[in-house]
């Protein structure tokens, strides 16, 4: 399994493909914005009927990287499910393999806008978790001091020799480090989004998610602030 | 025989006109259910479509919708409009005339649906649309006839598949309508008659008399063809004589890139600076009506263009069509030439400009086949089923709905009337519950049955149900502005759009064309491209989606017949030579043989499959043989494919084709090919929005940067990894044989081929085979022979750091004659 090690606030930190973040020191592993049972919560409120696989797809890929890499303690940063109500309707065969999860370690659940609030689930749910010098929560605040949070679901768009990729990416600058989200059917932002000009600076840069994870200057950034009368 | 009311005949008269022998015919057949007319442009088909309304509405005057008529083209249904107004108001008839289209304001929309107009002229989206309202029964109560225009048109599409729908669900509204289509000349007007129709009744049939033959030739120039390409760059002087000499000129391109291309360098060309325009899609609105403007004020001696004006507004000047590059089908052929001399029994005038060598045969086969009357068309299917999706949920828009009485409606539309029961019960649960082998939706279908009837769980739906209506699926493209001196705000003169992938590849300076002009990239502002202008004379040209024709059976066909003849007369000297060569040295393919020959180049094995099955086949053909070449470890390196043939590049020569060309080996190949194909992906994503599954991305949506919108692609992955069978799957596989992929014309090639394979080994690339080495498109096959060069690379490398360096000269490589 691929990665790209990374030093962030002095922590050796690993950016894995499919989007999560591991501390081997701590042995600890986080995703961010897992959105269990978001194809439920569509066809409740839109009557649009997506493939209602994607909870069972997203547990798979979290089964198996927890598999590969032993973590003592897992932290999923915020809007785990999509909304409360989609935590109580989770299918009884999705319950078992995430309660199997959850009772052989150290779980944190950080709450999200999604899913503020209490969940029955085992496992901690705190507001924010703070590991020294990490603070982990999920949206992230003006003036971090080694921040790690989600909710952005950022992305990024590379041009190789003609070809155009677009992938989910990590921002990580001095302070601040913005995770992909995991969820398997959750979209994402473009890392030049207005929505991003306040939370990057000169030193950020983006980790591009995928079979081979790497680090890549954030593409277009310059030119998209500067239009935007953004110095 | 059915005589004119007074009126409308002292009006023919009062013109000094008769009636032509088609339009009475149409008259007399007013009552029929179905009746298909097929007449050449110019031949008073509209006129003959709507005399039956206007006789029957000068008797008898009453308010209320009375007539449809829908076309492919707003711009159509704005200029019928036009030519319909003039003859009523001047034979006196109280008659109101509108049109509705998605360019219809909101409250004359509101106005038509309370109180309609005698004559409707709309597209087949504004019509289903319409439908789709609670007051369409009350809306269409009276409705006695609809005239679908160019309906060869668009039965060639999903566009025309759910006209049908929209029409049965019609019919139900109002019994006594009758149907009349206009087409222009098709090879099997049985079929189209058969897809209107309202079956069980028999559709009626009416063929005007098709004129003059068209005087068609191919155009003679001072230098031959090149080998490959499709540019016709090299014919330039001689169209730019051509345009001189007529008073208007239409030039048509197979893609919208070659037309900018060309266009650039006629421009450069053109000395005396000729008024001459450029027309095709992917141009801005604005850009397109200033050069239809310019054709209605007659101001134009030329204009290049692609099948934008394959259909539309008729043009009386235009005196010369120009086809550049091998017309691929020769019913568009024909259409298009119909675009000359829109006057009745005058012939139309048309020149064929082939773009490389084996491009001449090609235009030879299609000159033949046009004398002949031969019209080509690969019989259509059965209607596609996400079609039908949409419409189950378009009907339940409109409100409650029985399943057996909408089945039963269903089937009386030309294009479902084979739609079995269970089929139909697939849509339906599809429709309902998202037809998931896993039950989860059941508490959240969308569709509820209650007390025997089929409605919306959440009327709410219908805004979302409308907003996704339509078969026409967007590439997502950028527009592309001139940068305004005013700031980025204030958005410059719009020119047209380049699709996102190309916009991807730009960086700060690179150049590239759109409508004939050459741009220079300045950056992306809030999704549109700015751009200046450039003096820079190396543009790149921007990519268009855009369908790439291929050429059709019949014309392949008569391409090996015309390799059989002993000698060619009638083809220009050097091309049969060429041939001649070929013979020679080789062989000429053969209808009922696969020719393939083997032999090393640059220390390479190539191996050349000549099919005839048409470039998307040769392409499918292409990846099937490799994948099974890399498996028996041939190493092959890449391919290129066109209409003709597939050549193979590699490490080993192929000796034993005959297992390779196995049906059952292809098509076992297919699937495990299929699966994580990007042709498959894109055909998911369309079938998908069209079926209801995703929304439609508009263009707003996409501008706000929406998170909510995840890709089809990863809806196509899950799905197939957890519920195989799913019907939107299978409706995908559907479509992307009968599209991009084109298996069927593979399968036919083995068909008519039945094993009779000629392997012929030579010591150097043939005649044939020459250009195939110039095309562009080349696919790169990444496997064992790329680890194999590595290898061979790094051995290399150790011998020469031991051996004195040896200078190798690069070989070039030119046409062996």
């Amino acid at each position: 399994m691929n990665f790209h090690a990374f030093d962030f606030c002095g922590i050796g930190l690993r950016a894995y493909g499919a989007g999560a973040l591991f501390w081997p020191h701590e042995e600890t592993l986080v995703v961010s914005d897992l959105h269990l049972g978001k194809s439920e919560r569509i066809a409740r409120r839109s009557g649009q009927l997506l493939p209602p696989y994607e909870t069972r797809e997203t547990l798979s890929q979290l089964e198996h990287l927890i598999t590969h890499l032993a973590p003592s303690r897992v932290i999923c940063l915020g809007d785990n499910f999509d909304d409360l109500q989609a935590e109580k309707e989770l299918p009884e065969q999705d319950r078992q393999t995430l309660n199997g999860l959850v009772a052989q370690r150290d779980w944190v659940w950080i709450e999200g806008n999604h899913d503020p609030g209490p969940m029955s689930l085992a496992g901690v749910h705190l507001a924010e978790f703070i590991q020294e010098p990490l603070t982990f929560r999920h949206i992230a605040e003006p003036e971090p001091h080694g921040e790690i949070s989600g909710h952005y679901h950022p992305k990024t768009s590379l041009s190789l020799r003609g070809r155009h990729v677009s992938r989910p990416c990590f921002l990580v600058s001095q302070q601040r480090l913005i995770m992909p989200a995991f969820g398997t059917y959750t979209g994402a932002l473009r890392c030049n989004d207005p929505a991003f000009a306040p939370l990057i600076d000169e030193s950020t840069y983006a980790i591009v998610t995928g079979p081979t994870p790497c680090a890549v200057p954030v593409h277009g950034l310059r030119s998209s602030r500067e239009s935007l009368g953004l110095r | 025989m059915t005589t004119l009311p007074r009126r409308i005949n002292d009006w023919f008269d009062g013109k000094g006109w008769h009636i032509h022998p088609h339009q009475q015919a149409m008259l007399d057949a007013a009552n029929h259910p179905a009746t298909l007319l097929i007449a050449p442009t110019g031949g008073g088909k509209t006129m003959a479509g709507f005399l039956p309304t206007l006789s029957d509405l000068s008797q008898n005057p009453v308010p209320g919708l009375h007539t449809l008529y829908v076309s492919p083209l707003k711009a159509l249904a704005a200029d019928i409009k036009r030519n319909l107004r003039r003859p009523v108001d001047e034979i006196g008839l109280d008659i109101r005339i509108e049109d509705r289209t998605g360019d219809t304001t909101y409250t004359q929309k509101r106005r038509q649906r309370a109180d309609p107009p005698h004559i409707l002229l709309t597209t087949p989206e504004s019509l289903a649309l319409l439908l789709t309202y609670e007051d369409a029964p009350r809306m269409f109560a009276g409705v006695k006839r609809i005239v679908i225009d160019e309906i060869h048109a668009l039965a060639e599409s999903k566009r025309g598949d759910q006209l049908m729908l929209a029409l049965s669900r019609l019919q139900s509204l109002a019994p006594d309508l009758c149907r009349v289509g206009l087409s222009a000349t098709v090879e099997d007007p049985a079929a189209i008659a058969e897809f209107m129709a309202c079956h069980p009744a028999k559709p009626k049939i009416i063929v005007a008399d098709p004129g003059p033959d068209a005087d068609i030739q191919m155009l003679r120039t001072e230098e031959p063809p090149p080998w490959s390409g499709g540019g016709g760059k090299y014919a330039i002087p001689a169209v730019l004589d051509q345009i001189r000499q007529h008073n208007t000129t239409l030039i048509f391109h197979n893609t919208r890139a070659q037309a900018e291309l060309f266009f650039h360098h006629l421009w450069l060309a053109n000395e005396d600076q000729l008024p001459i325009g450029i027309h095709h899609g992917a141009l801005a609105k604005e850009q397109r009506l200033k050069v239809e403007q310019a054709m209605v004020d007659n101001s134009l001696k030329a204009i290049v263009c692609t099948s934008s004006l394959d259909l539309g507004i008729d043009w009386g000047d235009v005196d010369l069509v120009i086809q550049i590059g091998a017309p691929k089908n020769v019913k568009r052929l024909v259409q298009r030439i119909g675009r000359a001399n829109h006057r009745y029994n005058a012939p139309s005038k048309a020149l064929l400009v082939p773009a490389n060598r084996f491009e001449i045969v090609e235009c030879k086969a299609a000159l033949d086949a046009v004398k002949a009357y031969d019209l080509d068309g690969e019989p259509k299917g059965p209607g596609p089923r996400d079609v039908l999706c949409q419409h189950i949920l378009n009907t339940a828009a409109a409100g409650p709905f029985d399943a057996a009485q909408l089945y039963a409606e269903i089937t009386t539309a030309g294009p479902y009337r084979a739609l079995s029961p269970d089929a139909f019960e697939d849509c339906l649960a599809y429709c309902a519950t998202g037809g998931y082998a896993l039950r989860t939706y059941d508490r959240y279908q969308r569709l509820l049955e209650k007390n025997g009837k089929w409605q919306l769980r959440d009327p709410r739906a219908t805004a979302q149900i409308r907003m996704n209506l339509g078969t026409i699926i967007d590439t997502e493209t950028l527009k592309v502005r001139l940068k305004s001196k005013r700031g980025p705000g204030s958005g410059g003169a719009p020119l047209g759009e380049i699709e996102e992938g190309f916009a991807a590849t730009l960086s700060q300076g690179d150049t590239f064309l759109i409508g004939g002009q050459i741009v220079r990239y300045e950056g992306l502002n809030e999704m549109t491209v700015q751009v200046t202008r450039s003096p820079s004379d190396k543009p790149r040209i921007a990519t268009f989606m855009g369908t790439k024709f291929a050429t059709s059976t019949q014309l392949s066909t008569r391409i090996l017949q015309i390799f059989q003849q002993d000698s060619w007369p009638e083809l220009p000297g050097h091309t049969a030579e060429w041939l001649l060569l070929q013979r020679e040295r080789s062989r000429l393919p053969e209808p009922g043989r696969l020719l393939i020959e083997s032999f090393p180049r640059d220390g390479r094995a190539n191996t050349v499959i000549y099919g005839f099955a048409g470039r998307n086949a040769m392409q499918t053909l292409g990846l099937l043989l490799t994948q099974r070449m890399e498996e028996q470890g041939l190493a092959p390196l890449g391919f290129v494919a066109t209409d003709y043939a597939t050549l193979i590049w590699g490490l080993e020569p192929l000796t034993d084709p005959g297992p390779l060309f196995e049906l059952d080996n292809l098509r076992q190949g297919l699937e495990r090919w299929l699966a994580g194909n990007a042709v498959m992906k894109r055909t998911f994503r369309n079938s998908a929005i069209i079926g209801g599954l995703i929304d439609r991305m508009t263009r707003g949506a996409r501008k706000s940067g929406r998170q909510a919108t995840f890709s089809s692609d990863i809806l196509y992955d899950t799905l197939r990894k957890y519920d195989p069978d799913h019907l939107l799957l299978a409706i995908t596989r559907e479509e992307a044989m009968k599209g991009l992929i084109d298996f069927g014309r593979v399968e036919e090639m083995i068909t008519r081929t039945q094993g009779r394979i000629d392997l012929i080994c030579l010591d150097g690339v043939t005649p044939l085979a020459a250009p195939l080495f110039l095309e562009a498109g080349r696919v790169p096959i990444k496997g064992l022979a790329e680890e194999r060069l590595l290898a061979e690379e790094a051995e290399r490398l150790f011998d020469d750091a031991a051996l004195p360096e040896t200078i190798t000269k690069p070989r070039r490589w030119a046409v062996p004659f």
